[in-house]
């Protein structure tokens, strides 16, 4: 058994520790927001946040991650009580098939803790790994910029923690 | 870990069974005689799909219970149906959006509408669910007013209800009871008068995509049953290549294998969880040997090996008219190499054998085609097999969706009463998708003194662009079996369509012209449907060359355009494009360029024309696309933002095509097999901007939009090279090197 803290929860899995974490949040633990893509690392589909970084889950096994914090889309809000980003995207409606977006999200995620401003081109650069078939690829840099805002907003505003870590 | 099946996914067939009791048998015409009275015309054609699925309670359901299900043929594949279906049903019902239940392809519980493709959805399913849904109304309007006592034009249907002006109502579940809805269509409609839609043609939020952002049960890789194994294919290496032998004793110890399937070159093997699925596909392709067969030709000679392949002439238009004499002839040909569908989600696929049916859970385009081809390939009857859609990622035509769907078929036929599920790898995606087919054209026209086009010849050659499966022949799996099927000979798509000649014909008026179309039945290497077909290829030759004309004449792109057409439609397009990028003012400067084109999609959708400004890097070559302006004409737009976001990004995929990509390979195999062989645009590489104009045409027919920016997009970063290099590149992709080699740096 190996120990996982998957969006604030501690989780015992039951799978050999070379196992990609993308497989054992999707099989063993029926989140479906990491998606598979490439298994390459190539795609960003599968990107999840650990310790606040953005990262692949396809290539990271599970034996390196006890005691590391991951987040997955599903810790960020529910269709019924999005949070910032996920808000931000609805209301861009920045998805066209969508497969690619929970990736999206999550990298976005980790952008915003670390540079709370970013510009256009910081945005650009910093998803550079993900990619979008579909080409939705200015309506997610406005969502990005959109949940920016919304974060000052809130934060500044009541002083509230938007961020779900 | 055991999860529960999603209940989003499996509802629909559950729905549909308590809400058909209240519809099943008989009904009585009663107040709908009124309604209709006239006579259907003899022969008068139903409109969209109601042509040939003519009840109404095929695409509207109303329970006892009041709630509402739209039923379609056609699948959501991100490209916004359901959102849009929604939108013009609730119109003409006059209800919420959220109250109703949409149900898409089903082969239990949908009418059959062949392929979601083409851009067809809106004029096929659109139409035939919005003069459904006003009938419907209609009826429940008839049946009310007997009940009331009212004459029915003091009636609206409101809410769920049909009220009178002085309160009363009655609800649409109580007024359905009898079955009342169970009629035929009829060929004419009383439709909303679009002046006082409250809904259609204005941007509805998209009803997936908060389960998309959210880690919600949104795909068919999100479907968990009950009991469900997971199953890798072990591909063979090449085309053609055949399995001579593989030691399954290390892979069969492995944990979690439950099964390993052979039959022939068909290899897969079956476990417990995913990733000892995957490690159990590895052991097994380490312990195969393959022989190889069936070379591919040499990549470096593939237009001379097309050009060189028997090919049926179709002349497309032969057009001879009263013309100016010639002044000046110009020709030129122009490639487009194979080039790839590249769903960021690999084919995936569910399928369960239980008491001799099968159920299928596909991201298909085309469930009942599915359905008929796995009938034949495991040879059941078509009614023993239901498919039903969940959606993928996006395909952008026929990809390997179908393929996995027989993969699964095959695994699960040898693994009763237990769901499995297959998904390809990334490099299976890439090495075994159909492809869009490489393509040649040549093209000739004449100027007369005063720079008029008076001659155009064109000659397009090109393989199929569908081989979907309407057999067992065109499933991939199917062509490994120890007992193969062999792929049938491949037929045209007929213009008005068209497939190698969609968009062949141009809208332009020449008094002089022909088209023909060379088919090339040969397919050294596997192809179908990519998003457009032929109209990719036929519009960045045409529109290339219609600049290129347009220079010979010394006349500015966009006005030459405008002196060779007359469609009003086409030219607002084109006017609208140009004056929202400003193409009069437009700033030249050193390494920058504008470049213009338009096409109506298939000569019968939707028009569009857009300009790009792009800035060239000498040094690397490298061509930024800094804006993109678009104008879009679908008819009576239902969801403007849809159609926007369908465009943008039409306009990012088809100039990643366009720069970028060409699927490459030896004479072995193909050598595109992953993301870093096969590179797409990324972040730093989509437009700076990309603005959408979207032409109202109140009450128009719906012309569909999906594929109407791929042709136009691929010409005009042409034309946009050609402005600011003063070179003309012919061949797809305009890669770096290519803009490198001339402009000589």
């Amino acid at each position: 058994m190996i120990e996982l803290n998957v969006n604030g929860r501690p989780q015992a899995v039951d799978a050999d520790p070379a196992t990609p974490l993308l497989y054992v949040l999707r099989d063993h633990l029926a989140l479906n927001g990491a998606k598979f893509g490439c298994g390459l690392g190539q795609c960003g589909a599968c990107t999840v946040m650990i310790d606040g970084k953005a990262a692949f889950s396809c290539v990271t096994p599970i034996s390196a991650l006890p005691g590391r914090k991951i987040t997955t889309v599903e810790g960020l809000g529910t269709a019924d009580n999005p949070g910032p980003l996920q808000q931000a995207f609805i209301d861009e409606q920045a998805a066209q098939c969508g497969y690619c977006i929970a990736g999206m999200i999550m990298r976005a995620q980790a952008l915003l803790e670390a540079n709370p401003s970013p510009t256009d081109d910081d945005i650009r650069r910093h998803m550079m790994p993900n990619l979008c078939r579909c080409g939705t690829h200015m309506r997610i840099v406005r969502a990005v910029q959109r949940a920016a805002r919304t974060m000052k907003n809130v934060k500044n505003g009541a002083g509230v923690n938007v961020t779900t870590k | 870990m055991n999860s529960t099946p999603s209940p989003g996914l499996l509802l629909s067939r559950r729905e549909f069974l308590t809400t058909a009791g209240a519809l099943v048998v008989g009904f009585s015409l009663g107040a709908v005689s009124d309604l209709f009275a006239q006579r259907p015309q003899e022969g008068a054609k139903l409109p969209g799909s109601l042509a040939s699925t003519p009840m109404l309670d095929a695409w509207i359901r109303i329970g006892a219970d009041g709630t509402i299900t739209v039923c379609t043929g056609k699948g959501e594949l991100g490209q916004g149906i359901k959102t849009a279906l929604i939108q013009i049903a609730s119109e003409e019902l006059g209800v919420q959006p959220a109250a109703i239940k949409p149900v898409t392809a089903d082969t239990r519980t949908t009418p059959d509408e062949g392929y979601t493709a083409g851009s067809n959805s809106m004029k096929d399913s659109g139409t035939a669910i919005q003069n459904a849904a006003a009938q419907v109304r209609e009826i429940l309007i008839g049946r009310a007013a007997d009940k009331l006592t009212v004459s029915a034009d003091k009636l609206v249907a409101r809410d769920g209800f049909v009220v009178t002006d002085d309160g009363r109502r009655a609800a649409f579940g109580e007024l359905v009871g009898d079955n009342l809805t169970h009629v035929r269509a009829q060929p004419q409609s009383k439709l909303k008068d679009p002046r006082t839609y409250a809904l259609v043609g204005k941007p509805l939020a998209r009803v997936d995509i908060p389960a998309k952002v959210s880690g919600g049960a949104a795909y068919v890789q999100d479907l968990r049953l009950p009991g469900m194994l997971h199953a890798r294919v072990i591909r063979p290496p090449s085309y053609g290549a055949r399995l001579r032998d593989v030691k399954v004793a290390d892979a069969e110890t492995l944990p979690g294998v439950i099964k390993i399937v052979r039959d022939g070159n068909f290899l897969a093997v079956v476990a417990e969880h995913e990733f000892q699925a995957v490690v159990a596909m590895r052991a097994l392709a380490t312990n195969a040997s393959w022989e190889m067969r069936n070379r591919l030709p040499d990549p470096s000679d593939i237009y001379g090996t097309l050009r060189r392949l028997p090919a049926d002439a179709i002349v497309d238009l032969d057009l001879n008219g009263q013309a100016a004499a010639p002044a000046r002839r110009l020709e030129a040909s122009y490639r487009r190499p194979y080039q790839m569908h590249g769903a960021i989600g690999p084919a995936c696929a569910i399928a369960l054998m239980k008491d001799g049916t099968l159920t299928v859970w596909t991201h298909s385009q085309g469930v009942y085609p599915l359905r008929k081809s796995i009938a034949e390939l495991l040879h059941l009857p078509e009614d023993r097999i239901q498919c039903v859609h969940a959606e993928g990622a996006g395909c952008y035509g026929h990809n390997g969706a179908d393929d996995a769907a027989a993969d699964a078929a095959l695994i699960a036929r040898a693994l009763p009463d237990r769901p499995v599920r297959v998904q390809w790898m990334r490099e299976q995606e890439h090495a075994w998708e159909p492809y869009g087919p490489a393509m040649i054209a040549d093209v000739k026209a004449a100027l007369d003194a005063d720079g008029n086009v008076v001659e155009w010849t064109y000659d397009v050659w090109s393989n199929a662009h569908s081989t979907r499966p309407g057999g067992a022949g065109n499933l991939l799996p199917a062509w490994h079996l120890e007992t193969p099927f062999t792929q049938p000979v491949p037929k045209p798509i007929p213009l008005p369509e068209g497939g190698g000649d969609r968009n062949a014909i141009p809208l332009y008026k020449f008094p002089n012209a022909r088209v023909v179309h060379h088919f090339i039945p040969s397919m050294p290497v596997r192809v179908s449907a990519l998003r457009a077909l032929g109209a990719y290829a036929n519009i960045f030759a045409i529109e290339s060359f219609i600049d290129e004309l347009a220079a010979a004449a010394s006349v500015d792109p966009v006005e030459f355009r405008l002196r060779h057409l007359d469609d009003p439609r086409a030219r607002d397009v084109i006017v609208m494009a140009a004056s929202r990028f400003g193409w009069a003012n437009y700033p030249a400067g050193k390494g920058r360029g504008r470049g213009f084109a338009f096409a109506r999609y298939k000569n019968l959708g939707a028009y569009l024309a857009l300009a790009v400004d792009i800035e060239i890097d000498r040094e690397s070559g490298r061509v930024k696309v800094l804006r993109a302006v678009a104008a879009v004409d679908s008819g009576q737009p239902v969801n403007p933002d849809g159609i926007r976001n369908q465009i943008e990004g039409g306009i990012v995929q088809s100039a990643s095509w366009t720069l970028y990509e060409a699927v490459s390979f030896d004479t072995n195999a193909i050598t595109s097999t992953d993301w870093g062989s096969y590179p797409i645009a990324r972040f730093a590489d989509v437009p700076g901007n990309v603005d959408v104009h979207v032409i109202e045409r109140p009450g128009a027919p719906f012309l569909g939009t999906g594929e109407a920016a791929q042709g136009p997009t691929a010409a005009a970063l042409a034309n946009a090279i050609a402005n600011a290099t003063g070179a003309r590149l012919r061949e797809l992709p305009l890669s770096r090197t290519r803009v490198k080699a001339t402009i000589g740096v």
